[in-house]
């Protein structure tokens, strides 16, 4: 008879089973916590649910003195931004990540690294105040004409350029989301065993073949959840982006045109919202918010378990 | 180190026992003031200290009525709605007023005169260009560019948006059945942007050629940004400073609650678009010795602390206003 305690009975099994427990409430505390703030949502917008019902993700009026809400615009704008956040950000670190752990010679790695680990530190605010003060000034007068100029058959580039811009929120959401992506990334294709790369080599691979059989497609499931983390990130992003997205709550097909986010609206205006039903119209917002992320999230799973094949999972 | 601790202890409960800790909250349009007066009144009464959150109008309306500050200070007047809600009478106190600059960015920045229909149809998006005839009728002599006009609006909610609409609204009936007034409102669709704040505004402003927007006296000035004259109610144009506000003040229609609007008084030198921010206590207080202290610290703001408003860019109350506020302040209970 073979017990797997056995050489182990004159140990306690209390120590273990304290861990695991203490280690389990902390796991469920994440649960509780996102739990109570939907709840919370639900309950400071449940005066807002009762008087516009499903009106409220239908409509397109955001109309605080008459007191009329939908959240439409803020839900495209929020979408818009992050997409386009995704689109430039996401090439970027993972062709950095790449560079790093594949190509890089280990004294240019070290510095890029802390480069990338600083990037994340620099608060929101502070970008903004750059997105409004350099960033924007610099799309208005060099990259928007440009982008117009060769691209402007396309409805998304056609209209007047004032600056602050889906495009422009989209371009801070990606300097906003390249270091988590990138970090992340690297992490992942680390975890990728060398031997994979001494097989392909073995083959006779170039090195673009290694990462690319070798290394890309076996960190695929992984590096599609670091994108994740990073499109949880560019959804909820707030104070950045409202400094440079023009604070419109409208639906333009350009991206030269102002826009509006979600989280945008609950910064902007829940101190000054005096009303019940318009404080409650905040919190759906909120609530919204909440739904869309846990939504995306879902989708993206999804769209992971259908596509990705075997691979490294993200530990984070 | 453990004396250290030991006499921190002491000091705290000494600092415990005398002083009288006296809560308020709301809008950050009054808080360079509050923040002046409360270090003045220190030398006037020495036991009673301030606890003063900049966390918004509206932030402040709503703990006022949860009962949770002593007092609550507010750029819009409570509206019925919220003083059916709360548990008691509450009374508004007026103790600043400002006005709000009309700015621009206009390459050579020329002295500009506007009046409410041109400032009106900018906002609705009816006046697109710099050289609109309309602009150009109120600026003789001035070389207006072919510029687009980029209305900026505040995007979030605040107390100088709320004066703003509220002089557009009286002044323009468009304005009033399309917009109203309101801490944020719902701008014209497809006009112009929005800006975050009072630094976010100016930034908008001054980064874009062709630019026009609304922001505090007080903070157009720090930043030297060009603002406009404005036509009033009497005809003249008038330009922002605490005595043109001052004269609004004066002339304007106080109502017997000070639930009032300023704008477009109707006063010779008066400013139109200008603004009071109220402190809104209840009138049966709840702490007889907090109560005590706050009363004698808001009778001390309306008159003496007035004297410190200008130096802020804020008006100072007119003497007649200051009399009747004195009496109001008598008739709080505790």
């Amino acid at each position: 008879m073979s017990n797997p305690n056995q050489g182990k009975s004159d140990v306690s099994p209390w120590g273990d089973r304290a861990f695991k427990g203490l280690t389990l409430m902390m796991a469920l505390s994440v649960f509780v916590l996102i739990v109570l703030i939907g709840y919370e949502l639900a309950h400071g917008s449940a005066k807002a649910m009762r008087l516009f019902g499903w009106h409220f993700l239908t409509s397109s009026d955001w109309d605080p003195v008459n007191e009329k809400f939908g959240a439409v615009p803020f839900i495209f704008g929020t979408l818009a931004s992050s997409l386009i956040g995704l689109m430039i950000a996401v090439p970027l670190s993972i062709a950095t990540a790449v560079y790093l752990t594949e190509l890089a010679p280990l004294w240019i790695r070290q510095p890029l690294t802390i480069f990338i680990e600083l990037l994340a530190a620099v608060p929101s605010v502070i970008l903004g105040l750059w997105g409004i003060y350099v960033m924007v000034p610099w799309l208005r007068v060099h990259l928007f004409p440009f982008l117009q100029h060769t691209l402007g058959f396309l409805p998304f580039f056609q209209g007047p350029i004032y600056g602050p811009s889906v495009l422009a929120g989209g371009i801070i959401v990606a300097i906003m989301i390249l270091p988590i992506i990138t970090s992340v990334s690297r992490e992942i294709l680390r975890s990728v065993p060398g031997l994979q790369r001494e097989a392909a080599y073995a083959l006779g691979a170039t090195r673009w073949e290694v990462t690319r059989i070798a290394v890309l497609s076996y960190a695929k499931k992984g590096l599609f959840g670091a994108v994740i983390l990073g499109l949880g990130r560019a959804l909820g992003e707030t104070m950045a982006v409202t400094m440079v997205i023009g604070n419109s709550p409208q639906i333009a097909k350009s991206l030269f045109a102002p826009g509006y986010t979600l989280a945008s609206v609950v910064a902007n205006e829940f101190s000054e919202a005096t009303t019940d039903t318009y404080l409650s119209a905040l919190f759906e917002v909120g609530l919204v918010l909440l739904g869309v992320t846990v939504l995306v999230n879902a989708l993206a799973q999804l769209l992971l378990k259908t596509f990705a094949g075997p691979g490294v999972k993200p530990q984070s | 180190m453990n004396k250290l601790v030991v006499s921190l202890i002491a000091s705290a409960a000494v600092f415990g026992a005398q002083a009288q800790l006296i809560n308020g909250a709301g809008s950050s349009f009054d808080y360079p003031a509050f923040t002046k007066w409360f270090e003045a009144y220190g030398a006037k009464d020495a036991a009673v200290h301030f606890n003063y959150q900049s966390i918004g109008s509206g932030g402040g309306q709503q703990q006022l009525l949860k009962e949770t500050v002593d007092f609550g200070a507010s750029d819009a007047p409570m509206t019925d709605e919220n003083m059916a809600k709360a548990p008691g009478k509450i009374l508004h106190i007026p103790v600043v007023a400002g006005g709000v600059t009309i700015t621009y960015n206009l390459p050579g920045s020329p002295k500009l005169k506007l009046d409410s229909d041109v400032i009106a149809n900018i906002y609705m998006g009816n006046i697109k260009n710099w050289n609109d005839a309309k602009i150009a009728a109120l600026n003789p002599g001035v070389s207006l560019p072919d510029l687009a006009v980029v209305p900026v609006h505040r995007s979030d909610g605040s107390g100088t948006t709320f004066i703003f609409s509220d002089y557009l609204s009286a002044v323009n009936p468009a304005w009033q059945d399309t917009v109203g007034k309101g801490t944020a409102v719902k701008w014209p669709a497809g006009v112009g942007l929005g800006a975050k704040g009072s630094e976010g505004l100016a930034g908008q402003v001054k980064q874009l050629p062709g630019a026009i927007g609304y922001v505090e006296l007080a903070y157009a000035d720090k930043n030297q940004m060009a603002y406009a004259d404005v036509k009033n109610a009497a005809g003249n144009f008038i330009s922002p400073a605490p005595d043109s506000v001052s004269a609004a003040l004066a002339t304007a229609k106080i109502a017997a609650d000070f639930r009032f609007s300023m704008v477009n008084a109707p006063g010779e030198k008066a400013y139109p678009i200008a603004g009071p921010s109220w402190v809104l206590v209840y009138q049966q207080q709840k702490n007889a010795e907090n109560g005590k202290k706050l009363v004698a610290f808001l009778k001390w703001a309306v008159t003496d602390g007035q004297k410190l408003s200008p130096a802020l860019d804020y008006a100072p109350l007119p003497e007649a206003i200051q009399q009747q506020e004195l009496q109001l302040l008598d008739t709080i209970k505790y």
